[in-house]
């Protein structure tokens, strides 16, 4: 994972654009948000997450923006596909295209992965 | 003396909650399986600084979890190759047949695990009540003792003081060494197991010196 350039990206997302792609798209706090660790115990909270995994798509354009946290929105035909929060990004030995941000713990807190193969 | 051990946790770490008992039986001689149902492919913390991703953290978590086992002295360690987080939305009846199956063929004396509804987060609460389910699809006379784990704040208000609690002072180094194995969640992380590691205050080496189990009633009853 590398921090994010944002024309290295905007090329990457080009290049998977306009054919079937397989996404996972993740927001996460964490399971632990009461009880088990110390850390955990910050009071109230209303746990959250959500995650989708191996959705087939196709997008037609494909955009990164903002100036760190980044974000991305991918148009589809009908839809779209977005991520905020992204900070560090890599594009793997399979042609996959992985990104990832942490929070301000260096935990993965978002993630957006697409392949050209299934997950 | 306990004849073959059943470990039944989701997620590599996990075993973290047995694993001084675990060196000791295995000092003993005493065989443990572990049944690791995921991989911890949800994990948030990748390393620190991060060197696995969402992608290649099965594969390193395998990896932390295999050298864990080498040094617990686990040496049948069984893989469900369940998701992370997914356990709850399975047929429970399925995998409790499968779980059954390992348990028909190892034939243990004890089954350690974490109790059902009382251990926070899904997976756990789903791993122990397939566990329960497992054992009570055996007829009465031949049910192993289930422990569990309970890891809610009031576990003690609501389950009463624990009926065994071992201290593993004696493996506490080696514990602690097989706990560090688990790079990626453990080392340099601010958060969960990596937390109590690294503070060695007197209350985090005492969660990790004492291992605090209640008796599944219903499982034997």
């Amino acid at each position: 994972m590398q921090s994010i350039r944002k024309e290295d990206v905007q090329q990457a997302l080009d290049r998977l654009s306009n054919q079937q792609v397989y996404v996972h798209l993740e927001s996460n706090q964490g399971a632990y948000t009461q009880g088990a660790y110390p850390s955990a115990n910050k009071g109230p909270f209303h746990h959250t997450g959500v995650f989708i995994r191996n959705a087939g798509i196709r997008y037609s354009h494909g955009k990164i923006t903002g100036d760190g946290p980044f974000r991305i929105g991918l148009k589809m035909e009908f839809g779209w596909v977005y991520a905020e929060g992204l900070t560090d990004w890599e594009q793997d030995d399979q042609g996959r295209i992985l990104f990832v941000g942490y929070d301000l713990e260096g935990r993965l807190a978002v993630a957006l992965d697409l392949s050209q193969q299934p997950l | 003396m306990e004849k073959h051990v059943l470990l039944v946790f989701p997620h590599p770490d996990d075993e973290v909650f047995a694993s001084g008992s675990a060196i000791q039986w295995s000092q003993q001689g005493t065989p443990v399986t572990y049944v690791c149902a995921t991989l911890g492919e949800m994990g948030r913390n990748m390393g620190v600084p991060a060197y696995a991703n969402r992608e290649t953290l099965p594969q390193v978590r395998q990896q932390e979890l295999m050298e864990a086992c080498r040094q617990i002295g686990i040496d049948d360690l069984r893989l469900l190759g369940l998701r992370d987080k997914t356990l709850e939305f399975e047929d429970l009846d399925a995998l409790a047949d499968r779980l059954l199956a390992i348990i028909q063929e190892i034939n243990p004396s004890l089954i350690i695990t974490f109790y059902p509804g009382y251990s926070v987060h899904p997976d756990h609460n789903t791993c122990g009540e397939i566990v329960v389910r497992a054992v009570q699809k055996i007829p009465v006379e031949g049910r192993p003792p289930v422990y569990c784990r309970a890891l809610v704040k009031n576990a003690e208000q609501v389950l009463g003081k624990p009926d065994i609690t071992w201290d593993v002072s004696e493996v506490l180094e080696q514990k602690i060494e097989a706990l560090k194995a688990h790079r990626t969640q453990v080392i340099g992380t601010k958060n969960g197991l990596g937390e109590r590691l690294s503070k060695q205050d007197t209350e985090s080496m005492n969660w990790f010196r004492f291992e605090h189990f209640w008796i599944y009633k219903e499982a034997i009853e």
